[in-house]
């Protein structure tokens, strides 16, 4: 198998002993088909065990080894080393305060998730005996592509608006809100609109776009804000100008 | 929270977009054929004038240049804040007051015709 001498400038920062962070630099020899992960577990494992960083499955699923590579928000575990020549820059995602080394706090986020009921809330209660909620193909349709994020962040770290406005609900929130506003078997969307529709909502987006292209579960969070737009668009011009606010 | 009032711009600013990426392109092709004397039969001057005389007409001129100054100015309001431009509340009114000052020209050009 092919190997090469791999070179990583890696952000350190320990809150105990550090007043601000520094790059310190590792050489790792690496087989080809490596990813970014595989580079930051050989360091930890053979090099130096005071390295930190989030990492879980291993096969873009769980969304927790989101970094900056090369200055670019990345799952490290689905970056392969061979498309990188030179020294590899790894960093915390950036927006998001750094706790130690790559560990980012993602409070922020999942306060917001939570704001946004990302779950279902049926529009009637029903009982197990009425038996299961039917949906047919084209109902899934409408909502499935938002139903793949993997809570990554990848998309706040790209957000420029984010960057710029930290109250912005942000990319994630608002797909999963939309995901859920789209299903068939949901009637929350009034409740959502309440924190989507709002000016720290959907309306801090100025369609940039870097969260679709940075998303690796292929979400399309920009397609799903504009979406969401249209339809808040739609809301606002029935509520102000039909009468009885369009209900 | 309150709902936002933001698509009372958003909304013109949308339809402008959409006014853009449709008839722009092609009002810069036939406006690049007539400056190279080609004209085709249908776009003469007299042939435009009578479009822009009739009220159909008139209209559809004025949405797609009022629509698409909207859109322009908002655009570049966005961008001016993406580029850390603070002063968001001064942009907009400057922006916003020419996207006026462009459709409300339009409208007395194309009322005098």
């Amino acid at each position: 198998m092919k190997e090469r001498l791999v070179q990583l400038d890696v952000f350190r920062y320990n809150p105990d002993t550090d007043t601000a962070g520094h790059y310190q630099h590792y050489e790792v020899v690496c087989q080809d088909e490596w990813v970014v992960l595989d580079a930051l577990n050989k360091i930890k494992e053979t090099i130096d065990p005071t390295l930190n960083y989030r990492w879980s499955c291993h096969m873009a699923v769980c969304g927790s080894c989101g970094m900056m590579i090369n200055g670019e928000p990345k799952l490290s575990c689905h970056t392969f080393l061979r498309d990188y020549a030179g020294v590899i820059r790894v960093e915390p995602l950036t927006h998001f305060p750094v706790e130690r080394d790559l560990v980012t706090a993602p409070d922020d986020f999942i306060e917001k998730l939570k704001r946004v009921k990302p779950y279902l809330i049926p529009k009637e209660p029903k009982p197990i005996s009425e038996g299961e909620y039917l949906q047919t193909p084209a109902q899934l349709k409408k909502y499935h592509r938002f139903t793949l994020c993997i809570n990554c962040m990848l998309c706040y770290a790209a957000c420029p608006e984010y960057g710029l406005t930290p109250k912005f609900i942000g990319p994630a929130a608002i797909s999963l809100a939309h995901r859920y506003n789209q299903d068939s078997r949901d009637g929350g969307r009034d409740e959502r609109q309440e924190i989507i529709a709002s000016k720290e909502g959907v309306w801090e987006c100025t369609f940039v776009g870097a969260c679709s292209e940075v998303c690796p579960a292929h979400v399309d969070p920009a397609g799903a804000l504009q979406q969401v737009k249209i339809a808040s668009s739609i809301d606002w011009f029935k509520e102000h100008l039909l009468p009885g606010g369009g209900k | 929270m309150a709902k936002s009032n933001k698509p009372i711009i958003w909304f013109p600013f949308a339809a402008g977009g959409t006014v853009i990426a449709f008839f722009i392109p092609v009002i810069v092709l036939l406006t690049l054929l007539a400056a190279l004397g080609h004209v085709p039969a249908g776009l003469s001057y007299d042939s435009l004038r009578a479009l822009a005389a009739c009220g159909l007409g008139k209209l559809l001129i004025f949405g797609v240049i009022a629509l698409s100054l909207w859109s322009s100015a908002h655009r570049l309001r966005c961008t001016c804040y993406d580029f850390g431009l603070r002063a968001d509340t001064l942009v907009a009114n400057v922006l916003y007051l020419a996207a006026a000052a462009g459709s409300i020209a339009t409208a007395v050009y194309l009322l005098r015709i």
